[in-house]
């Protein structure tokens, strides 16, 4: 079977103080599935979902959303830093509620909203609560909300659990999973961990040294719920090896 | 640290203080004429509070150094916020700000004396100068300095330039904005004071304080010396308060 292209990248060109990091690249991500891109340090791979989020520009290239240009798409971003990229200066409940505001949807709507998006994905929080009063993983999952509030058409995430305990990225990790499963929401996740890109993805998008280019976009269609059993799994090793494989010949070359 | 160490520590420098002044005058070392003992001094300081024109005159001090403050501020705020979200327009004329933040207000009181005279009016000028510099700066500061991972997140979010500006660029500066006008109402008080000391005026507490050495009314310079100190230290404690509560996030 053939993904449907949701997101098209065509001769993407990206340099940095006279450096290529990207040059002539294009890819295709699949709608209604999971993407997790993994590679080299450097390679770029925060940079590429920022260059699709229009976060960081780039110097060629088009980049289409849905069939339209990125810049027009509705973007869920769910940043590295949660404690960066809240706004400690509101509560945690308008700080969900922004997204909302910034569209102009009515103040009663707002509300009904973010209750509608805690209960479908039984998430219990004290919204009134100032952002730097709660957890990390819990301003984690205020940051995640927040990126959902507003129905995006894609979810972008720039290693979201990289600055949680392990505890709570198994925890937040089950949600997204729950998320997606639930909405079918196109999500692109930047990993540092091959075993989480595995775990969490349909498809696993290896990223080579740069300048950048597409090592292979694996697939892991193994079915969800997943939980951490799958990982002793003949198909999820076998996929970690082959994958991990790819990314040793990568570094020697 | 238990309960009676926690409120007596902070008072034993001040008692240690009077200590010392009393001990001088009682040796004999300075003058009688030119430092009355601390008991006369507050003696004289609280009966002229009281009966004494010693409140109108701190009052005068006072409000002219918050008039002065609010026109610097209210001037400096939104031009210092309009600097530091333009940098070409920030670059140009940040010579003029360092050096302006840079020279004594003091030092152009003559200048002012020859454009708005010796009047009210003029006092007031010069302070709201000297604050309106010092805002300026610190706004602008404010808003070149705010972290770009916030805005990155509302323009993420789809937020326009002018919603951008308001619900994050504005908060992010307000620390910064703070440092300003924390800044700024102690050199009103300054300001203010050292104008009232030069440029004719028959109110006020530097006006007060320079009759008194003048006129070798020592008792009266301490007191209002002592009245312009409790001013300035409260405005400070008032703008810390203030402070603490408005930037909540500050601190985490």
């Amino acid at each position: 079977m053939i993904d449907e292209p949701f997101i098209t990248i065509r001769g993407l060109s990206k340099a940095f103080g006279g450096q290529v990091l990207y040059g002539d690249f294009d890819l295709d991500l699949p709608r209604g599935k999971f993407t997790t891109i993994f590679g080299p340090n450097g390679c770029g791979k925060s940079t590429l979902i920022n260059m699709m989020s229009g976060l960081v520009p780039f110097d060629a290239g088009t980049v289409r959303i849905g069939g339209r240009d990125f810049r027009s798409a509705r973007i869920g971003y769910v940043f590295q830093n949660y404690r960066d990229s809240l706004f400690p200066w509101l509560r945690a409940l308008e700080n969900i509620e922004y997204p909302l505001k910034v569209r102009g949807v009515p103040r009663a709507q707002q509300r009904e909203r973010v209750d509608q998006l805690l209960a479908a994905f039984e998430i219990k929080l004290d919204l009134k609560r100032r952002t730097y009063e709660l957890s990390g993983g819990q301003q984690q999952l205020v940051a995640i909300l927040r990126a959902l509030v507003a129905e995006p058409e894609v979810l972008f995430l720039d290693e979201p659990f990289s600055a949680l305990d392990y505890e709570m990225t198994l925890y937040i990790r089950d949600k997204l999973q729950q998320v997606f499963m639930e909405t079918g929401l196109p999500t692109v996740l930047v990993s540092h961990d091959l075993e989480e890109a595995v775990y969490l993805a349909d498809r696993i998008l290896l990223l080579g040294k740069r300048p950048t280019r597409i090592v292979e976009l694996i697939r892991y269609d193994t079915d969800r719920p997943r939980t951490i059993d799958i990982m002793a799994s003949p198909e999820f090793v076998a996929t970690k090896q082959h994958a991990l494989h790819l990314f040793r010949e990568e570094m020697l070359r | 640290m238990n309960l009676a160490t926690r409120w007596l520590l902070p008072l034993a420098g001040p008692v240690g203080f009077v200590l010392v002044w009393w001990g001088i005058c009682e040796m004999n070392v300075v003058r009688p004429v030119l430092l009355p003992t601390p008991f006369a001094t507050f003696a004289y300081m609280f009966d002229a509070l009281l009966h004494g024109s010693m409140l109108a005159d701190a009052f005068v001090t006072l409000s002219r150094a918050v008039v002065a403050f609010l026109i610097g501020a209210l001037l400096g705020i939104p031009l210092g916020i309009a600097f530091g979200s333009n940098e070409r327009l920030y670059r140009s004329v940040e010579f003029l700000i360092d050096f302006f933040r840079s020279t004594p207000a003091s030092a152009l009181i003559p200048l002012f004396i020859l454009f708005f005279g010796i009047s009210d009016i003029n006092k007031i000028a010069i302070a709201a100068f000297g604050v309106f510099s010092v805002v300026v700066f610190n706004s602008a500061y404010g808003v070149m300095n705010a972290r770009k991972s916030r805005i990155l997140a509302a323009k993420v979010m789809g937020a326009s330039p002018f919603q951008i500006f308001r619900d994050v660029l504005f908060f992010e500066s307000l620390p910064q904005t703070m440092v300003g006008l924390r800044t700024g109402i102690s050199t009103s008080l300054v300001v203010v004071v050292v104008a009232e000391m030069f440029i004719g005026s028959d109110q006020g507490l530097g006006h007060r304080i320079i009759e008194g050495e003048e006129v070798l009314h020592v008792t009266d310079m301490y007191s209002s010396i002592i009245i312009a100190g409790i001013i300035g230290y409260l405005l400070n404690m008032l703008f810390m308060v203030t402070d603490k509560r408005l930037i909540h996030w500050s601190a985490h």
